[in-house]
């Protein structure tokens, strides 16, 4: 098993809040991220995927049909947008980098497992770096409950 | 499971030097390590904690939290610090690499009030870095 890694950026704006915390429950959880105006970041997310090494090709997965998948998957849909505004995905449920982080990863999930050469390969991580500070990692072992 | 990590920064000076050997051995063994006055590095380091996604906040840990533990358990004690006289685990253990990230783990285990810690990863410079799981 050869794990392959790509690294995409994206930049969005979003707001840290719960309609159904009051006003002072959500300051508290989210701090300044819960600014009414909402902020942005610019992402570094890292897509993993995982297989053996196609004897034909040498690759375990085409990296320029991971390019068209991400960027039809992902990066059209969150780059330069508000998440909360603009992505469907969260229009109820609150964009912290870790619901984003797992998104992501069932929006790929199913795609990447149909993409890869003799459709070996599988999506093994999605790693999402919201400042040079702190990152998330998802590899997939559990569903978000909200 | 999601895993979370933060990333900090400290700044710190150590010697290898192992007392039960002779100064011959420490030389051979350390090398420039071993240099009496110490050297210094700019570590970052990398906490990772695993947990569940709370479906009210949407978050694992709340960041600010673990900021907040970092600097009080671990930064204060390390940062701007000659680690072999000013840090009382190194007393007696050299503080190599491995044994701050071993070191840093015992001080953050106890005191996490969420998630479970999952690893510790200490860059000593960009191109060396030690992982430790706790075990």
């Amino acid at each position: 098993m050869v794990y392959l890694t790509r690294r995409y950026r994206f930049c969005a704006s979003h707001r840290l809040h719960n309609e159904a915390l009051s006003d002072d429950a959500n300051l508290r959880i989210y701090g300044k991220c819960d600014s009414p105006f909402g902020h942005g970041h610019n992402y570094a997310l890292e897509v993993t995927v995982a297989g053996p090494i196609d004897e034909a090709t040498g690759m375990v997965f085409d990296l320029v049909a991971l390019d068209g998948i991400v960027e039809k998957e992902v990066l059209e849909r969150f780059d330069h947008t508000n998440l909360n505004l603009d992505v469907e995905d969260f229009r109820a449920r609150v964009p912290t980098t870790e619901n984003v982080c797992t998104e992501i990863f069932h929006l790929l999930e199913d795609k990447l497992e149909r993409g890869g050469p003799r459709n070996a390969a599988r999506l093994a991580r999605v790693r999402l770096e919201e400042t040079n500070w702190n990152f998330f990692e998802y590899e997939g072992d559990s569903r978000p409950t909200a | 499971m999601i895993y979370v990590t933060r990333r900090a920064e400290f700044s710190a000076s150590h010697v290898y030097h192992n007392p039960k050997l002779s100064a011959e051995e420490n030389r051979r063994l350390f090398g420039k390590c071993n240099n009496p006055h110490g050297h210094g590095h700019n570590y970052t380091l990398e906490v990772t904690v695993a947990g569940s996604i709370n479906p009210t906040t949407g978050m694992v840990v709340d960041l600010k939290e673990l900021k907040t533990l970092l600097e009080r358990e671990v930064l204060n004690l390390l940062d701007h610090k000659f680690l072999n006289q000013e840090v009382a685990a190194f007393a007696t253990k050299i503080p190599t690499t491995e044994n701050i990230a071993v070191e840093i783990w015992s001080m953050l285990a106890p005191k996490l009030s969420f998630g479970k810690l999952h690893r510790i990863r200490l860059y000593e410079t960009p191109d060396l870095f030690v992982d430790y799981y706790g075990d």
